[in-house]
């Protein structure tokens, strides 16, 4: 059993902008690891009022682009024996592959079967990613990805 | 092995080279009428255009070379539901090169991934066609002698027009560039083209509606050709349609040296009237896409030229 309150060794998503948790599990692909995730939902926060906290055992190799591009304010610590031994500064990923579609109707991704939705960081301070084959803005229609 | 998918596929000094070649076989074609025999192209066309399909495959007839492909999805294995990828990498295995139009946008840039072959995009969707970009850099040199130094109106659909997106994006890389970009308002150029290319590179540009408020201050004037069906409603297109027919009481505005392009082919946005006047260019652009695609084929199989 995982306990909550600590993790011997392992990774803890910390400051997770509340409700966004499971968004992030699943764009993380967690619940195809078979070790112990735990997601903890409004969690008290001194400086947000409110987040969300993931914590997951072992050494899972976690994509830590891909967050970066989903809120680059998350905190990744690195756990073992028990205490933190690296916190991680996420930055937003050059290359986003296979996290989001592309929604073009006239993309090449939308009839063409195991081709990878790639898209590229085209502005920095905007957080604009294009896809590469149509070069069109991905827009997300829901709430609180890029951020 | 190099490809053609974007026009800024082609460095600037590529690009002056290639157009240096394309203006040498022009001069002489029949020394070239050998330098490509043995080689085939293939020609893979998702979508009809006879045009382009027969510019390349004159381009590559002229050169002594043969040409095998097909002209619509559906007489092909794409009809089947074969994905490009799979196309690519058996037709790597019958031919030396290929040019692919494709409805999709990024079809192409798909294609090269797998392919073993050169691939040239002959136009993807709405997106880019760099080899008409290549033939309108060759008729402008042409005509004006310089690649830089210009003002250059866009006129007519420039929100599909692949051709014009692909003009931009080349022409955006010559000093002191500034654009004219004339199209009704639910025809404007594309925001990737505005936000990666022009404010990008703090290219000067502006959007208006009329060509008549802009003609006189016009190097290169490019018409494209404006669907009915592509505006929104019938009262807009009533209200412009005249404004996008060049004709010759508008052409007694602009720059004595001005010259006029079209992609062809076109349908009556520019006037009959028009075709004697010197200016227009567009008769040329056709001869030059053949010259300009023998030059970019022989740099891509990297073929030996005296
Ligand atoms: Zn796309």
């Amino acid at each position: 059993m995982l306990n909550i309150d600590s993790l011997e060794k392992g990774i803890v998503l910390d400051h997770i902008r509340a409700g966004s948790s499971m968004k992030i599990y699943d764009l993380l692909h967690l619940a195809n690891l078979d070790c112990c995730v735990a997601v903890i939902k409004n969690a008290k926060s001194s400086k947000f009022g409110k987040k969300d906290i993931i914590k997951i055992e072992g050494t899972a190799d976690i994509d830590l682009d891909v967050l970066g591009y989903i809120d680059h304010n998350i905190t990744v610590n690195i756990i073992d024996d028990g205490k933190i031994i690296e916190k991680k500064q996420l930055v937003l990923p050059k290359i986003l592959k296979n996290v989001i579609k592309c929604k073009n109707p006239r993309c090449i991704t939308s009839v063409e079967e195991e081709i990878d939705h790639i898209f590229r960081l085209t502005d920095d301070s905007n957080q604009r990613y294009r896809c590469v084959y149509c070069e069109q803005e991905y827009q997300d229609k829901s709430e609180g990805t890029a951020g | 092995m190099r490809h053609l998918i974007d026009p800024l596929d082609l460095s600037v000094a590529e690009i002056g080279r290639l157009l240096d070649l394309a203006d040498r076989i022009a001069e002489n074609p029949k020394k070239y009428s050998q330098v490509c025999s043995g080689k085939k192209l293939a020609t893979l066309f998702y979508e009809p255009s006879t045009r382009t399909r027969l510019s390349f495959e004159a381009a590559m007839l002229n050169m002594g070379g043969s040409v095998l492909g097909f002209s619509s999805a559906d007489s092909s294995s794409a009809s089947k539901g074969e994905s490009v990828a799979d196309t690519i990498r058996a037709v790597s295995c019958y031919a030396d090169i290929c040019a692919i139009r494709h409805p999709k946008e990024g079809a192409p840039l798909r294609a090269s991934g797998y392919s073993g072959i050169p691939v040239i995009n002959a136009g993807d969707g709405g997106h880019q066609h760099p080899t008409q970009t290549l033939t309108d850099l060759m008729t402008i040199r042409a005509k004006k002698h310089r690649l830089n130094h210009l003002t250059i109106g866009l006129c007519g659909d420039l929100k599909f027009g692949r051709t014009v997106h692909s003009l931009i994006k080349a022409l955006s890389r010559y000093e002191d560039i500034r654009f004219i970009l004339i199209s009704p308002e639910e025809l404007r150029v594309p925001d990737y083209i505005i936000d990666n290319v022009l404010k990008a590179q703090n290219i000067p540009y502006r959007e208006v509606e009329n060509i008549e408020d802009v003609i006189s201050g016009l190097d290169i004037l490019y018409m494209t050709r404006v669907q009915k069906e592509r505006f929104f409603n019938e009262e807009d297109y009533i209200r412009l349609k005249d404004s996008y027919i060049l004709t010759a009481a508008k052409m007694k505005n602009a720059k004595p040296d001005m010259a006029v392009l079209h992609p062809l082919p076109r349908v009556n946005e520019i006037a009959l009237e028009v075709d004697g006047d010197p200016r227009a260019a567009y008769f040329d652009q056709v001869q030059n896409g053949v010259y300009v695609r023998m030059a970019l084929m022989m740099t891509l199989l990297e073929v030996e030229h005296a």
